[in-house]
Formats: structure tokens, sequence, C-alpha cells
């Protein structure tokens, strides 16, 4: 095999599990590095350079960092990584003087930005430092778009919602609330410099059943919701059933026990494993009672005079294969459940009866915009999309980061500059040797288990429709929560040619990831490995021929703990722990790149 | 030193042998040997093979001497029983532990100077009682503890690290062993576990006095260019002759090799050795020819390595003194301690 090429590549980053599956790759080891050292504020500056939101994020967000965490690998539970977010926007001081600020003179380009979602306001985010004057059109009277709407308040508190959407605000984004837009073409005709869609995915999928329209006691989930945040809704039946059992059913059976309903089931079509929930949002809500029903296929609305009185079901039994996929499904049963009120929670899609088809902007055999997955321009140049209305329903995070790219994007275009040319992203090392057994990290491993979030009392959180459940970590929790991190970002950085093949880091290596053995091809090297390789998926970091035997030294990055001993037993310095710090180029990044480019052009010209 | 310990992490790559344990279980305390050190090898290789074997680690006597090798078994198998004897001295405590506790393994580890200089006399004494125990020499050629001065294995020509020469003949603990008719002589490398494990599951499976040379340089005090015994040289200047596999006893399972090239040997608990020929001029049966081998490539600068010399036939200490067939702490009272008037009349046979 060849020797693993770090030079100018991603290697190190994809050691980071957690920043890599972030998708705007938030430096997490860093900031809870920072939570360690008691410095809340700049742990929460250096989420928000990523994320944006990192007061909503640390407690709503979808976290695909903590499936990845390498923790996973040495123990159950991955480290609380969301909730160290909170923890940093919980302490933090005042950022006012540390935010981003408009300039003093505006660059002269108008961007109009409609919906006031996370989407539209990331990209105001990083174009209002720029220069760029920003609209944002929003049809509801209160910025947020789903964050908002279709988040409860007991588990995003609209004072954490206000206060990061203003950090924005108060930049100076023209919002223009309860101002839908109803036309695209009328709102090209204005002639802002670029526009930006953020509309989300506000349609909730409908259950057309005998019955459906014979009540109105069968509600769609996601509009229901957004009627319980504006106050519209205020009580429900005693028996509620949800269909569905993706998050949004999680949101709306918890919903539904602090509107007063006592018998709340959530109705499952398939076995537990096949949940879209996530399942701390599964274990949130059967904390509170709620029942799950699985292998329940709803049929029938029951409807008697005019009073929705229950539901019908067939009940499934289903055939898996060896890999527990479904194979086969029958109806084994059929079963009826009474109930006041049903509310449908089986997906949402995106839509746009305002964008007019004839206008440049084309839409794909599902109706849904064509995208460009990097830039984010439609096919009508200067037309950009991002977040739920891009590529349909995904999450916050997701469309923070298409905000961030699409911010990119439309600098590009108001420049006159190409699109795809984008600043690639990168790599810094530095060791994080301070001196003799002295690292700039606490590498000690620590085999604590995961925190528990702390929540408030079942019997107290249903007074109220907005009592935030979870309490935060104490400071306590905090601290000793920051300690399972591995610090997968101080790399193995190894150096063939120091290399005395005295197996000093084999011998030490506490997880077995290392193995010096004869180059071969790749089946070779793997059946030579001192621990069996189980993950694929993870990489071999494989260095070049050592100088006393021409063998090579083979690193299972999948087992790694980054505890630092391989380069603490290392004689010569050939293994060094490097903090590796990953370069992701915003807007801001892009204009620095304009600058130098232009003054470079003027000396020359 | 290490400032961190060695973190107890049970990952899912761990496997278990028969016993239930894993491999961590044969680990001992921190080092605090210099990194890299290849003292540190040989300990990791010991815990290897030990797990392997799967010897229960309450029924294992760790002894040593003085030295930086002989602190070592503080590093490997924590919950074993360890005796750290006075410099030189390791051989006699280990023949009284092996008097005492004949189910004991008895695990030696010792340095060049611990055997060779001062212990040298105690070193040949235990060979000649063919004592049931696996005795390592950390062997590099200098005293690393008391800081790099030349030990009695330093080869003639060798310069220390300040540039002074050995001008006196190297003693060779294989060819001494042999000499002195030990039973099982061999010679490796701690850069080589794929060597050392091997043999250090023979050593512990030979019944009588198995001794392992191996070569462990040290990285702080005989690591430079005009060393002979730097990871550099050793790894250029040796070459193996004999290769040796363990194959544990295993009812009903046979061992299936070529037979004009693997020489086969059972031991006594039958687990088999399987020897096979690196080198074709090599004679591991005749301990005449084997010296003269290793004595001829010695002269051409080659370090031969391997299992050299073994012999299964001849009893060990308890063979040769017809010694009770139990460990003494079993032994009922009346049989241990038989009384004035039977000590009067031993008396009596040699007044
Ligand atoms: C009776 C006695 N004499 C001298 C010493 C000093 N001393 C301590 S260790 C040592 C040499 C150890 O050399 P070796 O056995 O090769 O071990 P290494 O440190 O090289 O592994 C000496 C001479 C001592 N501890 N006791
Ligand atoms: S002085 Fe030499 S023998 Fe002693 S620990 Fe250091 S390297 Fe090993
Ligand atoms: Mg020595």
């Amino acid at each position: 095999m060849d020797p693993t090429k770090t030079d100018g590549t991603e290697y190190f980053h994809r050691v980071v599990d957690c920043q890599w599956a972030c998708p705007a790759h938030t430096d997490v080891p860093e900031y809870i590095r920072l939570i360690a050292q008691g410095r809340f504020t700049d742990a929460y500056l250096l989420n928000r350079q990523s994320n944006v939101f990192p007061g909503i994020l640390g407690r709503v967000c979808d976290r695909p960092c903590e499936p990845a965490c390498r923790r996973t690998r040495v123990e159950d539970k991955p480290v609380a990584i969301c909730r160290l977010k909170r923890v940093a926007s919980d302490n933090r001081e005042e950022i006012g003087d540390r935010l981003p600020q408009a300039p003093r003179h505006r660059n002269g380009k108008r961007i109009a930005l409609v919906g006031a979602g996370c989407a539209s306001l990331a990209v105001a985010n990083d174009l209002i430092p720029l220069g760029y004057e920003c609209v944002i059109f929003e049809a509801l009277d209160k910025p947020g778009g789903l964050m908002r709407t279709n988040i409860p308040a007991f588990r995003l508190p609209a004072s954490v919602l206000d206060e990061e959407i203003d950090y924005i605000v108060d930049m100076g984004v023209d919002l223009r609330l309860s101002h839908p837009v109803q036309s695209m073409s009328a709102l090209l005709e204005e002639g802002f410099d670029a526009v930006f869609v953020g509309t989300g995915a506000p349609k909730g999928k409908e259950l057309k059943l005998p019955g459906r329209y014979d009540t109105d006691r069968i509600h769609i989930g996601i509009q229901w919701l957004e009627s319980i945040a504006f106050g519209h809704v205020t009580s429900v039946g005693r028996r509620v059933l949800i269909i569905g059992v993706g998050n949004t059913a999680m949101d709306c059976c918890r919903s539904s026990l602090r509107l007063g309903a006592k018998n709340v089931k959530v109705m499952a079509r398939k076995p537990r494993a096949f949940f879209k929930a996530s399942d701390w949002e599964l274990e949130d809500a059967e904390e509170e009672r709620v029942k799950i029903v699985v292998n329940h296929s709803p049929r029938e609305f029951l409807v008697e005079d005019g009073k929705l009185v229950g539901m019908k079901f067939d009940v499934l039994e289903y055939e898996f294969d060896d890999r527990g996929r479904i194979t086969d499904s029958r109806i084994v049963d059929e079963a009826t459940l009474p109930c006041d009120d049903v509310v449908l929670a089986i997906g949402q899609e995106n839509a746009f009866p305002w964008v007019e088809r004839d206008i440049g902007i084309e839409f794909d055999k599902w109706d849904v915009p064509v995208v460009d997955p990097t830039t984010f321009e439609s096919t009508r140049e200067g037309v950009f999309f991002g977040g739920d209305a891009a590529f349909g329903p995904k999450n916050i995070i997701w469309a923070v980061e298409h905000g961030h790219q699409a911010a990119i994007s439309i600098h590009k275009y108001c420049q006159g500059t190409s699109l795809t040319d984008r600043l690639p992203r990168g790599v810094n090392l530095t060791t994080a040797k301070m001196g003799i057994h002295e690292w700039s990290y606490s590498n000690d491993y620590d085999p604590a288990g995961r925190r528990i979030m702390p929540h408030v009392d079942l019997k107290k959180r249903f007074r109220k429709l907005n009592i935030e459940v979870e309490l935060g970590f104490s400071a306590e929790d905090a601290a000793a929560e920051v300690e399972r991190c591995l610090n997968c970002d101080l790399q193995t950085v190894f150096t063939a040619g120091l290399c005395i093949e005295c197996d000093a880091c084999i011998d030490i290596c506490p997880v077995d990831c290392l193995t010096i053995t004869p180059n071969g091809d790749q089946e070779t090297i793997e059946a030579n490995l001192k621990t069996a390789r189980l993950e694929a998926e993870q990489p071999l970091y494989l260095s070049g021929p050592l100088p006393h035997t021409s063998r090579v030294m083979v690193k299972d990055e999948n087992l790694c703990v980054h505890c630092g001993l391989c380069a603490e037993r290392c004689p010569t310095g050939a293994w060094d722990m490097q903090k590796s710090t990953v370069v992701i180029p915003y807007a801001l990044d892009e204009a620095e790149r304009d600058e130098q480019l232009c003054q470079t052009a003027q000396k020359a010209g | 030193m290490t400032s961190i310990a060695k973190p107890r992490i049970v990952h899912r790559g761990l496997s278990r042998n028969r016993l239930g344990l894993t491999v961590r279980d044969y680990e001992g305390g921190m080092s605090t040997l210099c990194a890299g050190c290849g003292h540190d090898s040989v300990t990791a290789a010991i815990i290897q093979a030990l797990f392997e074997l799967a010897v229960p680690p309450h029924r294992v006597a760790k002894m040593s001497g003085i030295g930086c090798s002989s602190k070592t078994p503080a590093y490997f198998l924590n919950a074993s029983h360890s005796f750290n004897a006075v410099h030189g001295r390791m051989p006699c405590i280990a023949t009284g532990a092996a008097a005492a506790n004949r189910e004991l393994y008895l695990l030696g580890v010792s340095g060049d100077g611990d055997s060779l200089s001062i212990g040298l006399g105690q070193f040949a004494h235990a060979v000649r009682r063919n004592l049931d125990m696996l005795y390592i020499i950390e062997n590099n050629g200098v005293y690393g503890l008391t800081k790099g001065q030349f030990s009695a294995s330093a080869d003639i020509g060798t310069a220390a690290k300040r540039g002074e020469v050995n001008e006196q003949p190297p003693i060779d603990p294989v060819q001494l062993t042999m000499a002195l008719g030990g039973t099982f002589v061999a010679r490796s490398f701690s850069g080589d576990k794929d060597q050392l494990v091997p043999l250090i599951k023979a050593g512990m499976r030979h019944e009588g006095f198995a001794v392992i040379d191996v070569l462990s340089p040290c990285v702080t005090f005989n690591d430079h260019e005009a060393s002979t015994k730097s990871y550099a040289y050793t790894r250029e200047h040796s070459h193996e002759v004999m290769h040796t596999d363990f194959v544990p006893p295993m009812p009903g399972i046979t061992v299936s090799y070529d037979k004009g090239e693997v020489v086969p040997i059972t031991m006594h608990d039958g687990s088999r050795l399987l020897l096979r020929k690196v080198s074709d001029d090599y004679d591991p049966h005749s301990r005449g020819a084997a010296i003269e081998y290793i004595r001829t490539q010695q002269r051409k600068g080659e370090i031969v390595t391997g299992l050299l010399f073994v012999d299964e036939s001849r009893p060990d200490m308890h063979g040769i003194n017809s010694t009770t067939g139990m460990p003494l702490n079993e032994l009922p009272f009346r049989s241990l301690c038989p009384g004035k008037r039977r000590l009067a009349a031993l008396q009596r046979r040699y007044r």
C-alpha cells in the first residue's frame, strides 16, 4: 500500500469524527476544551462562527456529531456534545462587542431573502459584515421560521430564540415581518442584486383515508404546532392519537399533554428499529408517559354524527432478513382506538406556489427546484435556495451550512467572480508538546460515564406550555463531561525517518491500534494488524518505509483514543501529537481573498 | 518517566484467553524506564506470551536482581508473586522458591550486568542445577541503571557513549550456558516479537532451566553508532537460524508440517515446538556443533538467534534430588516436620 497522504487532503479532518459529521463542521473538541478552561464566551463564539445559533442548537440540534463520537468505540455513550454547547451558551458573558458588524460603508448590493428562518438568517449573518444590504421578507409576525413555529417552547424557550436572532437582525437586517412574498417574478422586478429562498418545508403531508374531511378534529402536525406557538390553539381532547413517529410526532404528543390531553398514543407503522425520531426525543416522550404503539397502519377515521370517535388500524406483522431489513409484511389483525383528536405527523415537503414556473427557475418531476449542491444556485442566475427549501426537510444545522455556502455564492455572484472557484478547506497542524511529559491538552483518559441531563419534575412541567423541561448541566456535570472528550483533533503524526523500530509505541498503546509490518497489499496488511480491523470506513494511517527494515508503521484510526502515549514513549519524536485546526472558508474569507487579489493587481498594474 | 498511566480500556478488538482474561490482565505498573528502552518491549512480549499461554497470574513468581532490566517485573503481571533480590543473587532466591513450591512458574528477568558480571557465579550454578525456571537476560552490553558502564557482555571494540573502547572479551551467555550443560538455550531481540513471544512460551513450558538471551538495546547509553548493541547494529547483524513455533497441547488435533523442514519437539506437558530450520547448516541437536557454529558466525560478526539448543530429556533440580512431589505448603504437617526423633536419626547417619 502507498503511504497515507495527509498533506493537502482532508485526512486529519476526518479523524475528528464529530467535526466531520457536523454539517457546519463545528470545532467540537476545541470548544469543549474552552469550556473545560471556563472560557464559556470563547466557546460560544467559536460555535457561533460555524453554527450561528449555539444556544438554539445546544437544545434542539439533531446532533449528527454524537453518533459519530469516538467515545462510542470504547463505551456505549458519546460525549454530550450538544449539551455542552448549551453550557457554553448558558454561561456566556455579554458578547455584543465581539460580534461581527456591518461596515460603515455599504457595498451597494441589495439581497432579498425570503423567509426569516435559520437559512436566511445565516446568509444575512455572513453578508452584512461584508457591506451587503439584506432584506428579509417574512410571512409571520415574528422571525425564526420553523425554529419558532415547529419547535415547542418547552424544548426551546422564546427568549433563547429571540436573543440569537437579534444578534443578526441588530447587525442591520431590513426585516419585513407579516410580509409574505406572493410572486417571485414581482420580487425579481424589484431590482435586488440576488435573491435567496429560505422558506423551509412548510407543507405537512396529508393522510387521505375515509373520514378525513368529516371532522375538524384531525390536524396536520406542523400547522397545529404553529397554531399552538402563536396561541391560536389552547386545548385538545382527552384522548389524542399521533400518526407518525418522527421528531415532529414527538413534539406533537408532548404538546398534547401540555394542552390537557390525558391519554396520548403515538401510532407507528413499523417496529421501533425503524423509527425516524431521535432516540433522545423518544426517551423524553416516553418519560412523559406517552405510549408508542408499533405495527399499526392507519385505515380509517371513525366519525359519528360529525364527531371524531376513533380510528381503525391494520395490525401488521413483518419479516426481516438477517441484516434486520424488512422483506415482507402482512395484516394479522385490526384494531380500533377511540380518540378525540388525531394529529398527522407523517412528514413535510417544500412548496412553492408563489414561484412562477416560466421565469427560468426549473423544477424537477417531484416539483422541487433544481438546485446546485455546491453553489445553491437555481437554474436562474442570481436566485439561490437553501435550507429545507433547497433539498427538502433536513434540520437546522444543515440549513445553517446551506446559508454559509449560499452566502459565499451570493458574494461571488455579486462580485462577478466564478461561483465554483471556492476556497478549499484546509487543515493546520502545530505540535502540542510543551515539554517532557507535558502536552497542551488533557491527555489522560477519563473513564467517567456520560452525565444525565436533569429535567423539571414530571408534575411541574405540565403546568404551563412553555416550561423548559431540560434544566441544563450543572457546573459539576459540565466539568465531568468535558473530560470525556477524547481530543480527536490532537492528531498522532508520524515521521517515518525518525523511527528506530523499538516498538515502544506499540507496547504502550492502550487500544493496540499500532503495528509495524512488512508492506504489502491491503489484505496482507490487514491480516497482520495487532487488533483486527473493525470499521472499514475508518482509515488506516500508513507510513513510508522505516529506515532500519523498510517495514511500515500502520495505525488503525478507528481504535485510537488520542491519549498521546505513543508520542510520550517515543524516544526519537517520530510520533508527535499535533493540534489540527480545520480551516473552513466563509464569505468573509472569500472577500479577503478578493481584496488581496485586487491589491496585487493594483501593484502590478 | 511517563506522566500518565496506561489507561485500562477494554476496547472491542480485545480478545480473551482460556481463563477469560484479556491481555490487560497480564499487565503491570507503569514503566519508569527510558522511552524506547528495549526492556519495555521484552515486558510486552512476556505479557503477550503469558496471555496466550493462559497462565494463571497467581501461579507465577517473578524473580529479579538489580538493574533497569531487573526493575521490569514491576511492569507486568500485577497479580503475581515477585522477589527483587540483591544484585546478582536472584538465582539462589529462585532456587529456594523452586524447592519450596514446585508448582510455581518461576520467571526470572535479569540483565547482563546482574547475571554475567556480579552474578555470574550464581547464574552458572542455576544452569548446572537445571532449576525449573525461565531465565531471561535483557542484554544491552552496559550497566544501564548506573549510567552506562560496560558490562561483561560488551564486545571487544565496542565504544561507550563518550568514546572509550572496550578491550576485554565478552561473556556470551548462550555459549556459556551450552558449555555448562544448559537444556534450553535461545537468543532473541527485543525488537522481534514474532521470534521472542514463541520462545518465551516454549521456555515457560520447558522442564528445567531455560535461558533466553534477549538483545535489548539501552537507548540512553548504548544506542549510538559505535555500539555493537544498538538497535541498528543488532538488526543488521542478527541472523535467525531456527524459527520456533509453539503449539499448545490440543488433544485430537494433529498439526501438519513438512517433515524435512521442521523438527518437532514434544514438551513434558504435551505442547509441541516446531523448529523450522532457517539455516541449512545448523544442527540444534548437537551441543558441540551448535557452539562451534555460533562461534564461527560470531567471528564473522554475525549474531545467531533462535532456539539454539534444547534437550527435554534431562531431569530438573527436583528430579535430580528426588524431592517430594508436592509443594511444601501442601504437605501434611507430620511429613513436613517429622519430629525430634527422626531428626536425631538423620543426624546420626552423618556422624
Ligand atoms: C552489590 C551491588 N553492587 C553494585 C550495584 C550498582 N549497580 C546497580 S545496577 C548495576 C548494573 C546493572 O546492570 P544490568 O544488570 O546489565 O542492568 P541494566 O540496567 O543494564 O538493565 C550495578 C552495578 C548494586 N546495586 N549492588
Ligand atoms: S538506562 Fe538504558 S537500560 Fe536503563 S531504562 Fe534507560 S534505556 Fe533502558
Ligand atoms: Mg545491562
